[in-house]
């Protein structure tokens, strides 16, 4: 049985060069990095040098503020470099792929799992980090279990993957994933799936599904919580991506660590944008070719979608989470007039002041913030792309004031900031309400916990 | 394109960091985003950004005023020239409009972008682009003869007081150009009512009397003009605010680019409709007798809730409170009118009085939202509270 949900506003991108349904055949990486920034408020603390062996699975650095919280190698090989930036803050851990040596642990049958042990597997083994706790959108803590799971295959963001197209063979991971997820909270877990689509998803076991009619940003996991199961304070439910929560079917299957990862790489400049299969921390020059792309310094690299994703350069590595690398070109360039209603309609805009609306057909885009920043003027567009019972422009005042108390009346529990990234995006002011929601998290975190 | 892009950037080398003119940067960067959107890129937050920005949303205002500049300018001539019996054309009227009315655009905005260049320059923040309506706004809600130095001083009045004081634009409590205008009106009233203001050129040509429609109401005078010369606008009264019909166009072209708030202007006519009927029913004098329908056509009602009303800084910020200022706006227009016939503008009032109670009404409107969380929440305590 499933319930149908319906995520009314909000709009979705057509953008050009979604990656085509092919998987691609990857290069193989030679490093392979961990960025302790793809983990919200993490504070690493190493537990490996430069020139350390690590074996896959092993653990690499911990939380600072709470040592449960370890993020273990994805591959076998030599820690090669740790890289510091600023107050030797830790960039990449960047490790080179060499031999073969896997940390194993041993998993009693399924049946002889208890909720403990289960705990107790997931932190050793680092599959912990795949489960992330809202509030907050931290890594979750396992000493207070939540009141429910999501699992949305729903995605809506532009470029975001198609959960039906990389899930297919990985259904048993899945339903393992599923079992030991249901067995923690005793009840099954909240799947959902796209509305109208006849998704491989309905056959899975243990799971509640709902199907969600809804456009952008009705794939974010906080809106479809609002709607199923809303959060209320001291609550704390767990969000796993399908991959993630499959990877951790994996581990109980085989007692080792998964860090398969399926990239979609999207941009309309690539030449065949498609598919990957790969591990976590992989190189993004193993997914893209030079001659993939005519000129790599005119673009910008995302890891994630264009309204979310943080961005990062060629020569890098693909976040923990993602599972699409975005590339765009960078509009640093000026536009004569480019102010005036209805010019350049080419120009994605949700605005009736451009015909964009009117000419269908996906969209190319570039990285030009098309104006300037402003004080807030317009009202109510925010409203529009924010499909929850919260005021966003209120709330965000309430971050960018550091207001504790309204920021928790307003609201700021069942959000995290990608749930901005149409209101960032449809902004005539132009401003960053994801920097601004994710500082007043911070503070939340800080003052409340 | 080019060669205009390289002239723009040797002309910038002054002003930017390390040159003679670095201090006027905002200056310099208010004219070249007016000519380029600039170069700038995203940095933080989407990656990726909507076309739209203040200036088209402004600009698209500006484009919305126009229908009911222009028929202002027409009847301003039309008023002069139908008074005083001379003949004229089409041409010969929107000239003569245009002729009183250009210098009153110029003086404005030159008055008030100086002062917002100044303030960017001193706050050392970039042109805010509000003042490209509220300039145009504020000429267009003035009687037609007003000296330009009075003029001048209201605008000085309400982008000082009334804007930057608050911390200029997207910050201010009272819409400005009807600060500009209610200004005006305590200030120098002799200037803006009356009999001899409404007309082009009526305080010297001793045949023209022109009254506004509410002003005959108070006095108790009889109304010449038919339901069909309001709605068009052929009636003496402010510079631009006659004429519903043009009024509405530029209405149209707010409400289908998702400018204005198609809320407040509905609400505000349910708002005025309904107090004028109750008042049609009791009848106790002219004005409350006046039918309801044409209290929507005069004294600038339209043109003070389609264009005024909806200004989204000043106005109530959430949905449900737009409904409810709207409507606010609409019934104390009508109130003012008839209860205070001293102050026929019951529109300006009416707005400005909602204006300082429309963070009240937000407040309430979100109060609820938050105590429909609270009561979610259940008796779990608050740590912070």
């Amino acid at each position: 049985m499933s319930k149908d949900i319906s995520i009314k506003n909000g709009a979705n991108l057509n953008l050009k060069g979604c990656a085509s349904k092919e998987f691609g055949v990857a290069k193989k990486s030679i490093t392979y990095a961990l960025n302790p920034d793809d983990f919200f408020s993490l504070i690493p603390r190493m537990l490996v040098k430069e020139g350390d062996k690590v074996s896959h699975g092993q653990p690499i650095f911990y939380d600072k503020n709470d040592e449960d919280v370890k993020i273990v190698s994805p591959v076998s090989g030599i820690v090669k470099e740790i890289v510091r930036g600023a107050k030797r803050k830790i960039l990449y851990v960047i490790i080179q792929k060499e031999g073969d040596d896997i940390l194993k642990f041993d998993i009693p049958s399924f049946s002889k799992l208890s909720k403990e042990k289960i705990i107790e597997l997931l932190i050793d083994s680092g599959s912990l980090s795949f489960i992330k706790q809202r509030p907050y959108n931290i890594i979750a803590k396992p000493k207070k279990l939540p009141k429910s799971i999501f699992v949305s295959t729903h995605s809506t963001a532009p470029y975001s993957v198609d959960y039906d197209f990389i899930m297919s063979d990985r259904m048993d991971d899945l339903q393992a994933g599923i079992n030991i997820m249901s067995t923690l909270i005793d009840k099954p877990i909240n799947l959902s799936t796209t509305h109208k689509k006849d998704s491989s998803f309905t056959n899975l076991n243990n799971v509640e599904i709902f199907n969600i009619k809804g456009v952008h940003p009705s794939g974010n996991e906080s809106f479809q919580i609002n709607k199923i199961d809303p959060l209320n304070f001291g609550e704390t439910v767990w969000v796993v991506k399908p991959e993630d929560l499959a990877n951790i079917g994996a581990f109980f299957k085989t007692g080792v660590f998964c860090s398969t990862r399926t990239i979609a790489v999207s941009g309309d400049s690539l030449k065949s944008p498609k598919y990957f299969s790969t591990v976590i921390g992989s190189s993004i020059s193993s997914l893209i070719n030079n001659d993939e792309i005519n000129d790599i310094n005119n673009y910008r690299f995302i890891n994630g979608d264009p309204l979310s994703g943080s961005k990062v350069e060629y020569s890098k590595y693909i976040g923990f989470y993602n599972n699409c690398l975005s590339v765009i070109e960078e509009g640093n360039n000026y536009r004569m007039l480019g102010w005036l209603p209805f010019m350049y309609n080419s120009v994605p805009s949700l605005s009736k002041t451009s015909f964009s609306w009117l000419l269908g057909g996906a969209k190319k885009v570039n990285t030009n913030l098309n104006g300037e920043e402003r004080a807030i003027v317009v009202t109510g567009e925010m409203e529009k792309y924010f499909p929850m019972d919260i005021y966003p422009m209120q709330l965000i005042k309430a971050c960018m004031r550091g207001d504790i108390e309204k920021m928790e009346s307003l609201g700021i529990y069942e959000v995290v900031p990608e749930d901005f990234g149409l209101v960032d995006f449809s902004c005539t002011s132009k401003i960053e309400a994801q920097e601004i929601i994710k500082s007043g998290i911070q503070i939340m975190l800080k003052e409340v916990g | 394109m080019k060669f205009i892009r390289k002239q723009v950037d040797e002309i910038k080398k002054p002003f930017l960091k390390g040159g003679k003119l670095e201090i006027l940067y905002p200056a310099f960067n208010a004219f070249e985003t007016m000519l380029f959107v600039p170069d700038h890129t995203t940095s933080k937050g989407s990656h990726i950004r909507d076309g739209v920005d203040l200036k088209r949303t402004m600009i698209t205002v500006i484009i919305a005023l126009m229908p009911a500049l222009f028929y202002g300018m027409y009847n301003t001539g039309y008023q002069y020239f139908i008074q005083t019996g001379i003949d004229f054309t089409f041409l010969d009227a929107l000239l003569h409009g245009a002729y009183k009315i250009f210098p009153m655009i110029v003086v404005s905005y030159a008055v008030g972008l100086a002062i917002e260049f100044a303030f960017a320059v001193y706050r050392n923040h970039p042109v805010n682009e509000g003042y490209l309506v509220t300039g145009l706004l504020i000429p267009m809600i003035m009687p037609i003869d007003m000296p330009l130095w009075m003029l001048a001083i209201s605008v000085v009045f309400a982008v000082l007081i009334a804007k930057e004081a608050f911390g200029g634009t997207g910050m201010n409590i009272l819409n400005p150009a009807l600060t500009a205008r209610a200004f005006a009106f305590f200030a120098y009233p002799t200037f803006m009512s009356g009999d001899k203001v409404w007309v082009s050129e009526a305080s010297n040509v001793d045949a023209i009397s022109g009254e506004t429609i509410l002003g005959t109401l108070a006095a108790n005078g009889d109304i010449t003009y038919s339901s069909f010369n309001m709605f068009m606008g052929s009636i003496p009264g402010s510079v631009a605010e006659t004429s519903v019909f043009f009024v509405l166009i530029g209405a149209l072209i707010l409400i289908s680019t998702g400018v204005g708030s198609w809320r407040i202007m509905i609400s505000g006519i349910l708002g005025a409709s309904l107090v004028g009927i109750l008042f049609n029913l009791w009848g106790a004098n002219s004005l409350m007798s006046f039918d309801w329908y044409n209290h929507l056509l005069v004294g600038g009602f339209a043109f003070g809730i389609v264009f005024m009303a909806t200004d989204p800084v000043s106005a109530a910020q959430t949905t449900k409170g737009k409904w409810i200022y709207g409507f606010l706006v609409g019934v104390f227009c009508i109130l003012i009118r008839v209860f205070n016939p001293a102050y026929p503008e019951g529109v300006m009032l009416a707005i400005l009085l909602m204006n300082v109670f429309a963070p009240l009404i937000d407040h309430y409107v979100i109060e609820s939202n938050v105590s429909n969380r609270r009561k979610r929440w259940g008796s779990i305590k608050l740590k912070t509270a």
